[in-house]
């Protein structure tokens, strides 16, 4: 029996031992990147310009850095954490991806940090924004954005300009939660004061009953974050129960005011005050030559996803530049701290002691222009450092 | 005044939640079939009406019909190609096959046409609110409940005053001496079934400003959907119809004057509602 099953084994063996042969010979010149966005359901949008900014950035670039030729593996985890950890894993241990990127929401980013921890691997966030990721593994990085940088400028920027009573809506989840939070604490610092404060359910059918709260309660600005999507609505029922003509304002982080959105909303919008760190009506060389470029491309504006992955890509072309093509984690992982380049956002670094992103937020205010509306900018603070970590 | 405000907006969300799910209410009701695809047909009268107006220019009024129009034959086609294979199967045969088929209409709807919420363009005459008295009425909360409410009229006469009206439920009630008495049972249901899916049809397409319209659409409101006819009863159309208003009206007042607990009101009143007459407010015992 047993020499029988002998000559099995060493088939066997030998076609273990040479797929491995090949495998690490493809590995010699091909770094891998494991790519997991959201590409149906609620969130596809954003795995959407996520991958299109991408593929511009390869197409302009190359798919050849520092010797090696770049592979992008895409998977759709259709904004399930648990799909997310298993195509991570997958990935890591299958596909021998040397990099995972992508995340579009903040359980997807958690899901996959003990791998990125365990396997050594970087995790480069795209999109996903609690301030608390980047302190889940020592691989995670992040281009995208926290919510707590645009928030407690916003909360800033409106005790200082004239608004002293705000009502906030915001939907009841981490990233709402999030932007009340420390919009609240900066707010009330200025001198502000909070004269009405609403939480919506996530899955919300019907704006209308807490709108008339907000109108009710007439405060001199209303704070509003509500996922993308939602913020069309909002907006929509806002001008509907004559909000806007009673002159109460709308100011918030700039997530519900996406360029990707934006423009279907309608004059509703116009005069929304947020803070962010992107536009599409950014003024700088970059920014239109990117503008331009994706417009080309995709037939549509790009919004601050797309720019999260653009630059997600490019730190992962400089790092392997600058280690000359050795795709280690460790090595990855020094080579991205402290890096800094112009975005079409502006100018940006990873701080080296947090992995997070360093950008100015600008303060904006939708306007229209050559019949569009756009998130027009109209200040900056410069260098804003995630304020949410909780390790300093 | 701010009470009188609420309570139209209650009025407003109850009376598209009737339009929405008295189809529900007479498929599950009157022909005893659980169809919880019964969204899906609401998303297509949406999609519809949305295309037409924002793709090929057709003015909303016009577009509402075609909403109706569409849904009902995409139910025609599919009961005499589906459903009515399951008439005499198991109920849970029938809520596995509908679900399937609303897990087939979400990934079908993202696929055509994104999975981006649709807004449709509404005329400008529908837009904002005026003021009656001190009382703020939206415009376009306000063709709601004119609509529904004439719909409500009309349904409720056809069933109770018509032929087709005395047929159908005949045919519910004993199909084998309906047929007898040469009541042409099959096509009686279709019609029913198509009927119904119209109606969602228009519901989907009138809701879309208000409840947000994308493939998701019939995952997020079957709750709502099966809420009403619970607690509405199936047997009439009269019980779907003051349970969407009880339930309109106090899902809008308790998210504005409790905030903090507003999202569950609507079930808390379901509970008391079911634990007081376990057949819905107008329910009888069930029928079979």
């Amino acid at each position: 029996m047993l020499t029988g099953t002998r000559p099995l084994w060493q088939a066997a063996c030998i076609a273990l031992a040479s797929v491995a042969l090949m495998a690490s010979a493809q590995a010699e010149d091909t770094v891998k990147i494991g790519l997991i966005l959201p590409m149906t359901g609620g969130q596809a949008s954003t795995g959407k310009q996520i991958d299109n900014a991408i593929k511009l950035y390869m197409q302009q670039h190359g798919d050849e850095v520092a010797g090696k030729k770049i592979e992008i593996l895409l998977r759709d985890d259709s904004t399930m954490p648990d799909h997310t950890k298993r195509m991570a894993q997958e990935l890591i241990v299958n596909d021998k991806v040397k990099i995972i990127a992508g995340f579009g929401i903040t359980p997807a980013a958690f899901a996959a940090a003990p791998l990125a921890t365990q396997a050594k691997v970087p995790e480069v966030v795209m999109a996903a924004g609690t301030s608390s990721i980047t302190e889940r593994s020592p691989y995670i990085v992040r281009t995208s954005f926290t919510l707590a940088q645009s928030s407690t400028v916003i909360g800033d920027w409106a005790a200082k300009n004239g608004i002293k009573k705000v009502a906030t809506l915001t939907t009841d989840y981490a990233p709402g939660n999030d932007a009340l939070k420390y919009f609240k604490e900066h707010f009330i610092a200025g001198g502000g004061e909070i004269v009405e404060e609403v939480k919506t359910p996530l899955a919300n059918p019907d704006f209308a009953p807490f709108l008339q709260r907000m109108k009710d309660s007439k405060p001199d600005a209303v704070f509003v974050f509500v996922p993308a999507g939602q913020g069309g609505s909002f907006m929509k029922q806002y001008a509907e129960r004559g909000l806007d003509k009673s002159g109460i304002k709308v100011i918030g982080p700039g997530d519900v005011m996406d360029d990707d959105l934006l423009d279907g909303m309608g004059d509703a919008a116009i005069g929304a005050v947020t803070a962010h760190m992107y536009s599409a009506a950014h003024p700088s060389e970059k920014n239109k030559e990117f503008v331009a470029a994706y417009e080309k491309a995709y037939g549509s504006r790009p919004g601050f996803m797309a720019v999260g992955g653009y630059d997600g890509i490019h730190l992962i072309y400089e790092a392997l530049n600058k280690t000359g093509g050795k795709a280690d984690g460790d090595s990855l992982i020094a080579a991205m701290k402290g890096m800094e380049w112009e975005s079409p956002r502006g100018p940006i670094s990873i701080d080296p002691d947090t992995r997070d992103i360093v950008q100015n937020i600008y303060i904006r205010k939708v306007e229209k222009k050559d019949g569009q509306l756009y998130n027009i900018e109209f200040a900056t603070v410069e260098a804003v450092k995630d304020p949410g970590k909780t390790k300093k | 005044m701010t009470l009188l405000t609420i309570l139209f907006d209650g009025v407003a969300y109850g009376m598209l939640l009737f339009v929405l799910a008295c189809g529900l209410a007479v498929t599950l009701g009157l022909m005893n079939f659980v169809n919880l695809a019964h969204g899906a047909f609401a998303m297509a009268g949406g999609y519809v009406c949305a295309v037409l107006v924002n793709q090929s220019g057709w003015p909303f009024f016009a577009a509402l019909p075609m909403a109706f129009v569409a849904s009902a034959l995409i139910g025609a086609v599919l009961e005499r190609a589906l459903y009515r294979h399951l008439y005499a199967r198991p109920h849970l045969d029938q809520v596995l096959f509908s679900i399937g088929l609303v897990f087939m209409a979400v990934a079908a709807v993202d696929y055509i046409m994104g999975s981006s919420r649709v807004f449709i363009t509404l005329p400008d005459a529908l837009r904002g609110q005026f003021d009656f008295y001190g009382v703020g009425i939206g415009r376009y909360r306000l063709m709601i409940i004119v609509i529904c409410g004439l719909l409500t009229l009309a349904l409720q006469l056809v069933l109770a005053k018509t032929r087709f009206g005395s047929r159908l439920r005949a045919a519910v009630d004993d199909p084998r001496a309906a047929s007898g008495l040469g009541i042409n049972v099959p096509q009686v249901f279709a019609l029913t079934f198509a009927f119904g899916c119209g109606l969602a049809g228009l519901g989907g397409a009138l809701s879309a400003e208000i409840l947000g319209l994308d493939p998701y659409f019939p995952l997020k409101f079957m709750i709502y959907f099966l809420i009403v006819v619970t607690v509405g009863g199936s047997s009439s159309i009269t019980g779907p119809f003051l349970a969407s208003l009880l339930l309109g009206i106090g899902d809008v007042a308790g998210k504005y004057y409790l905030p903090k607990l507003g999202p569950f009101v609507i079930y808390t009143l379901m509970i008391v509602i079911l634990i007081w007459r376990p057949n819905g407010l107008f329910g009888r015992a069930a029928a079979r």
